[in-house]
């Protein structure tokens, strides 16, 4: 069996025997540096538009949902089953279906909506970055297929960077199946290096930031 | 669409495309890696290294706590000597589901066993999507650098191989030709039943694969198709999740300069019961190829810190004249230098660890520290070895022992310095042996001195 036989072969190159624990590691290196919420909000803006994504701060739940009703314009849109949404009144604008759970309906929504709306887990302030877990009440193609991702998050959840994301997630596996960071549209530059957004996912991306909403 | 040296040093064009790629990804890594955006830099990169080792010296220990984190959470490990083990392993299971369409983002892992083409042979259709490799795909070459991998094609390029291959009309403009790759590339991503991506890490303590890219087709790959299988080699692997917070901010500003890619995704198992969409099935594909043989040398082990991010390749002097289809194998620039011997056989290439000045550019980008200089030498050394071994040196051999007679004996060497001395002045260029031609065809042979240093000491008297 290739199994046994490919260990097999690695220990004796290593000269270890079987089940032989490695030495000790020392504690991952994370620093965490200390910013304020505030901060945390405007670095994250920053970051997040350097890379021609355009974010909204708003000041509640309510905002957030006219925001992203003008938003939309004439296009429809596919929500996520995130709570936030609903609380915001997304779900119920006209324009925009959610509520699936059927995989066959999630793709055909996706593959044809204009815009798919969800909510994220938390984001990094120092990168610009979206945080998402899969899960019941966030798809996958959601914030993959359309050709524009709206993303809504409470301002509480822009943490600093990696290293504190790791230090509340030590072990994302239990979590969920796939964990999805998303710094900015999607991009090429494979021709000419020349810089060409939405190559596969999403060529725009919105973020809404509520400062003061506490999810249900 | 082999290209020799000579062709590609004499092609301006070419020459401007591998310059200009090659020196915009370093400017760029070089202002991210800048001390005032990224104060610990050097820590990262002694980290990193230290990571790496660890996997790499246990690696059987992790390559296990691996496969049963991953079989925790549905998923299955599937061990693989070779490229024929693989391709059977994926020709059966698409067999048994009854799949026909793949659809694979980008892996040097798989170029590394020709997987699309043993797919191919037997009646499947897989499909590249990282654009680069689309269109290499449709020309078909070879990737010509680990990130960067259609860097030699210009838009014309393009054109030309999307109006052969896919019926389009004469389309220069890049932003459009992109469209049309997407147009394209969707369709399969939504009708494929398996696909097929690498890893950039494999985590130990989760069962987790990392997917680094910019373009979503990996985000794509990964969770469209009702199956998802993962080629790694066996040496991406990393001890636990937190390290990620070192290897991440690594990669993406080593090959491109970016803080992080666009996505990175962290996948451990099939989707879950509560979960919507995503593959229902996951598969690990772990991968010897020759590493275990890479793996018995304690020092040489290192080559197998590397994480692909091309660093080494943008900054070589080398790589920046003769481009990547010049290496003997998918792997080029300086970490090709160092692993296509090992992987091969010494005497396969065996010019190649001798085609580098060891300006020492390489050890000094590369984010895991890799000696790759030091390896060089010793691969030099073990080329020297295995030539005289096979007596393949004799020329060189003979040349080298009759200087090391004259040396150990001054009343000769003397001598034969006095004559050269006389004789060198009057021997016309035409007359030199063929070797010395072609070197002083750019330059001048220095002549010696007409009065020796030991002839002048001599003279000199004691003090």
């Amino acid at each position: 069996m290739s199994r046994d036989y490919l260990l097999y072969k690695v220990r004796t190159a290593l000269g270890r025997v079987s089940s032989q624990a490695p030495p000790a590691l020392a504690a991952p290196m994370l620093h965490i540096p200390v910013i304020k919420r505030d901060s945390r909000v405007t670095e994250f803006i920053r970051h997040f538009e350097n890379l021609a994504g355009k974010a909204f701060r708003v000041a509640d739940a309510e905002a957030a949902g006219a925001c992203v009703a003008n938003l939309l314009e004439n296009r429809t849109a596919i929500a996520s089953n995130s709570p936030l949404l609903a609380q915001c009144g997304i779900t119920s604008l006209p324009a925009v279906r959610s509520g699936l759970r059927d995989l066959d309906q999630l793709r055909a929504a996706c593959a044809s909506a204009g815009v798919g709306i969800t909510s994220a887990d938390y984001a990094l302030s120092t990168t610009g970055t979206l945080v998402m877990l899969s899960s019941q009440r966030e798809a996958r193609l959601i914030s993959l297929l359309p050709p524009v991702h709206i993303a809504v998050i409470p301002a509480s959840a822009i943490l600093a960077n990696l290293d504190e994301l790791f230090t509340i997630l030590p072990t994302p596996a239990q979590q969920t199946s796939a964990m999805v960071f998303i710094t900015g549209p999607s991009r090429t530059a494979d021709i000419e290096q020349i810089l060409v957004r939405g190559v596969h996912g999403p060529g725009e991306i919105r973020v809404i930031i509520i400062d003061d909403v506490t999810v249900n | 669409m082999e290209t020799t040296i000579k062709q590609t040093v004499a092609d301006p064009k070419l020459q401007l495309a591998i310059y200009t790629a090659t020196g915009r990804l370093m400017a760029k890594r070089s202002e991210s890696i800048a001390s005032e955006v990224l104060p610990d830099y050097q820590d990262l990169r002694t980290q990193a290294n230290l990571l790496k080792k660890q996997a790499i010296e246990n690696l059987d220990w992790y390559l296990e706590q691996f496969e049963s984190n991953l079989a925790l959470h549905g998923g299955k490990a599937v061990y693989c000597k070779n490229a024929e083990e693989v391709a059977d392993f994926v020709l059966g299971l698409a067999r048994e589901r009854g799949a026909r369409l793949i659809v694979k983002s980008k892996s040097m892992t798989t170029e590394e066993i020709d997987l699309n083409e043993r797919l191919e042979h037997h009646g499947l259709e897989a499909v590249e999507t990282d654009l680069g490799e689309y269109i290499l795909q449709l020309a078909h070459e070879r990737p010509y650098h680990i990130v960067a991998p259609a860097l030699h094609k210009t838009r014309y390029d393009v054109a030309e191989i999307f109006s052969k291959r896919l019926g389009v009309e004469n389309e220069v403009v890049i932003e459009n030709q992109t469209m049309i790759a997407r147009r394209v590339l969707r369709e399969k991503f939504l009708s494929a039943d398996i696909g097929i991506t690498g890893a950039n890490f494999l985590v130990a303590d989760s069962g987790a694969v990392v997917l680094v890219e910019n373009e979503g087709n990996a985000r794509l790959t990964s969770s469209a198709p009702r199956i998802h299988i993962a080629v790694a080699g066996i040496e991406q692997l990393i001890p636990r999740a937190q390290d990620l917070a070192v290897f991440l901010q690594l990669l993406g500003r080593s090959a491109t300069g970016q803080p992080i890619t666009v996505y990175t995704s962290f996948l451990s198992g099939p989707r879950r019961a509560d979960e919507i969409d995503g593959p229902e099935e996951f598969y690990v594909v772990l991968l010897d190829n020759g590493r275990t043989r890479l793996l018995a040398d304690p020092e040489k082990r290192q080559s197998l810190y590397c994480i692909r991010c091309g660093a080494c390749l943008n900054t070589c002097p080398v790589y920046r004249k003769i481009g990547g289809h010049n290496y003997p194998w998918i792997y080029s620039g300086p970490i090709g230098a160092i692993i296509t011997p090992q992987f091969h056989g010494v005497m396969q290439d065996p010019w190649l660890p001798f085609a580098s000045s060891l300006c020492g550019a390489c050890a000094e980008v590369c984010p895991v520290k890799i000696e790759i200089p030091k390896l060089l030498l010793q691969l030099r050394s073990d080329v020297t070895a295995a030539k005289a071994s096979e007596g393949k040196s004799g020329v060189e051999l003979l040349a080298f022992r009759v200087f090391a007679w004259v040396m150990r004996h001054p009343r000769i060497f003397g001598f034969l310095g006095a004559v050269a001395a006389k004789l060198a002045p009057r021997v016309p260029k035409s007359m030199y042996p063929a070797a010395l031609r072609s070197w002083v065809s750019e330059r001048e042979l220095p002549m010696p001195a007409p009065q020796s240093f030991r002839q002048l000491w001599r003279k000199r008297g004691r003090p």
